[in-house]
């Protein structure tokens, strides 16, 4: 994937080299905190690439951009942070009923409303549970480094062609904002036939073709609703998720994103007290890392779920471990930025030590 | 004696019957738009933009690449076609609720940026395809099922004269009001129209035409009374003309 030039970059910045490096040439953007990096990269970045930055007028119109790029089977990606991400999802169900590939970047920050600039999970339900309207998914990739910021942004690009389906890159104020070094490559060779089947080109020498959502004739959005629903069960093979010191554990922490990241600092504390304690992070949240859940409740392990929310990806580990097992939560509040101390206790409490 | 045929379906369009009203003036607006696209060879060049209203099935009688917008976001989705395909032919076809209204921020910009975008605006100065509800380019005193007794300037304003804002701004090559109520003002529209698409394929600008168009339905009028209401009760408060060219230099500042 990269060719080892390693930079010492932010996470916005690990985004913006991992669309460069996925062949994006059309990116559009809208200013706000803490996901500006961002767009600022890209509108050097893009005409070098030879391709299109757009400072679009809102996120309304930078999604909607998106949607028109995708159309065309051209490489794109929008980024945000979660005011602007609610204001991306008309389009995004929209790009979703018409079967079209983007990627969207959410630095979350804390909410609900304008909220403030700092890190948060807040956006989980928006993100995994579809935040606009109908009957969708969305891929969701949830990076907890910089490097897989780098790595998961080249996927989404694979996966959005893939499945023709618009992918969401969940990150957070921390991931955006904490620089790491990031080995990052050249940019890929697209394929010039991707999308061949679909994409708006002019129906020069072929019958001409229609990208919608509408679907008034007699049992024809059934049946689309059908399609769609066997596509996203397709993904399930696109599961990701990090195991970390959970072979012996007896009790198992989850946590995705940068939070996950942190858990990771306290499970290596306590094992070097003894502390059977271990960390599964999920990359991907759509979908969800079920079966793995499963097979470690099988193992008869304990869980406790630490989100920087007040409960939302809780409900899929509950819905994951249903009749198996059960999860305690710990909610830390957006607002605050959490540090190892802060979820220390909560293990050891949970940990029964 | 020998059959003359004088007027032939452009290719563009498709042979089927529309599902728009009798007396409507989307089908003749359609119909300028495909004889524009044979006209200049752009058929298979085009990639069009539909909005929501009542031409969303814009894509079942004009045959080229088509994308649906979302509910006024045409003038947006047109820029990532564009910016994704410089070299394709670029329309969005949007009514005055979708273009004037929700998508007042898209239109705007759109232009502004001189986005090398042609756009066909069909203001018949209602919300057509939700049933007759009071648009932005509702006129003063007109009923509609939203404002029954008649718009009235002080709670609803003012009727909002597109072409001529979309004139003030900087991107704008070329901005038109026509109407498809007479053969003179066909004829005028069709010009009109031309030079809407020939400014983006000559790298100017931002081209934009409205069409003040006839809905006998949601008017609650015959076809005829609708077509008479253009020029008495429309071209008064929406004058026709070129508001800005700048081939020739008109409004251009
Ligand atoms: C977000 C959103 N809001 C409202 C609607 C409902 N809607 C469909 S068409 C339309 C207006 C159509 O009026 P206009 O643009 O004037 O076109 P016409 O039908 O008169 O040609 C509206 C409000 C919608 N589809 N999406």
């Amino acid at each position: 994937m990269s060719t080892g030039k390693k930079l010492f970059i932010k996470g916005n910045e690990a985004v913006a080299y991992g669309a460069l490096a996925a062949g994006c040439k059309c990116f559009f953007g809208y200013p706000i905190t803490p996901q500006n990096d961002i767009p600022e990269f890209m509108s050097k970045a893009m005409p070098k690439a030879g391709g299109q930055f757009v400072q679009a007028e809102s996120e309304v119109a930078a999604a909607n951009m998106l949607l028109g790029a995708a159309a065309c089977g051209v490489r794109a990606m929008t980024s945000s942070s979660s005011p602007g991400v609610s204001l991306k999802q008309e389009a995004i169900s929209y790009m979703a009923g018409s079967e079209l590939p983007g990627v969207i970047v959410n630095m979350n920050r804390g909410g609900p409303g304008l909220g403030d600039i700092g890190p948060s999970q807040g956006d989980y339900f928006q993100s995994v549970k579809g935040g606009g309207h109908g009957d969708y998914r969305t891929l969701v990739l949830a990076p907890g480094n910089c490097q897989e910021a780098y790595d998961l942004t080249m996927l989404a690009f694979d996966l959005a062609y893939k499945y023709t389906n618009p992918v969401l890159i969940l990150g957070d104020a921390i991931l955006g904002q904490m620089k790491e070094p990031v080995s990052v490559g050249e940019p890929i060779a697209v394929d010039e036939a991707e999308g061949g089947d679909w994409k708006l080109t002019g129906a020069k020498g072929r019958p001409y073709r229609i990208l919608k959502s509408l679907h008034l004739e007699e049992g024809s959005l059934a049946e689309h609703n059908l399609k769609l629903a066997a596509k996203y069960e397709s993904m399930r093979g696109e599961v990701r998720f990090e195991s970390f010191e959970t072979k012996d554990a007896e009790l198992v922490v989850v946590a995705y994103g940068s939070i996950g990241r942190i858990v990771k600092t306290v499970v290596r504390k306590l094992r070097q007290e003894g502390l059977k304690v271990g960390l599964f992070r999920p990359i991907t949240l759509y979908p969800y890392p079920s079966a793995a859940l499963v097979e470690l409740a099988q193992e008869g392990k304990r869980f406790l779920t630490v989100e920087h929310n007040m409960g939302q990806m809780i409900e899929d580990v509950r819905l994951s471990l249903c009749g198996l097992a059960d999860s305690a939560f710990f909610g830390f509040p957006p607002g605050n930025m959490p540090t190892p101390e802060d979820f220390e206790q909560p293990v050891r409490q949970a940990l029964g030590r | 004696m020998t059959e003359k045929i004088a007027f032939e379906r452009p290719k563009p369009l498709a042979d089927r019957a529309t599902h728009y009203c009798p007396g409507c003036s989307h089908g003749i607006v359609h119909r300028l738009v495909a004889e524009t696209l044979q006209d200049m060879d752009l058929v298979e060049n085009t990639i069009a933009v539909s909005a929501i209203g009542c031409s969303v099935f814009l894509y079942n009688y004009i045959m080229v690449d088509t994308v649906e917008a979302p509910h006024g976001r045409a003038p947006a989705v047109a820029t990532g076609v564009k910016r994704a395909r410089p070299d394709r032919f670029v329309f969005t076809y949007q009514g005055d609720g979708d273009l004037a209204s929700i998508g007042m921020a898209e239109i705007m910009h759109c232009a502004n940026r001189g986005e090398r975008v042609s756009v066909v605006f069909v203001n018949n100065t209602i919300y057509g395809m939700t049933g007759g509800q009071m648009a932005p380019t509702t006129l003063v005193g007109q009923k509609t099922t939203t404002c029954p007794s008649g718009r009235c300037r002080d709670s609803e304003g003012m009727p909002i004269r597109m072409a001529e804002i979309i004139a003030s701004l900087g991107g704008t090559a070329y901005a038109s009001r026509v109407a498809v109520d007479t053969i003179k003002h066909l004829n005028q529209a069709k010009k009109a129209l031309r030079k809407a698409f020939e400014v983006q394929v000559n790298g100017l600008g931002f081209g934009f035409v409205e069409f003040l168009a006839t809905c006998p339905t949601n008017w609650k009028m015959s076809s005829i009374d609708a077509n008479k209401r253009i020029a008495e009760e429309m071209i008064p408060y929406f004058p026709l003309g070129d508001f800005k060219d700048v081939t020739t230099g008109k409004g251009v500042c």
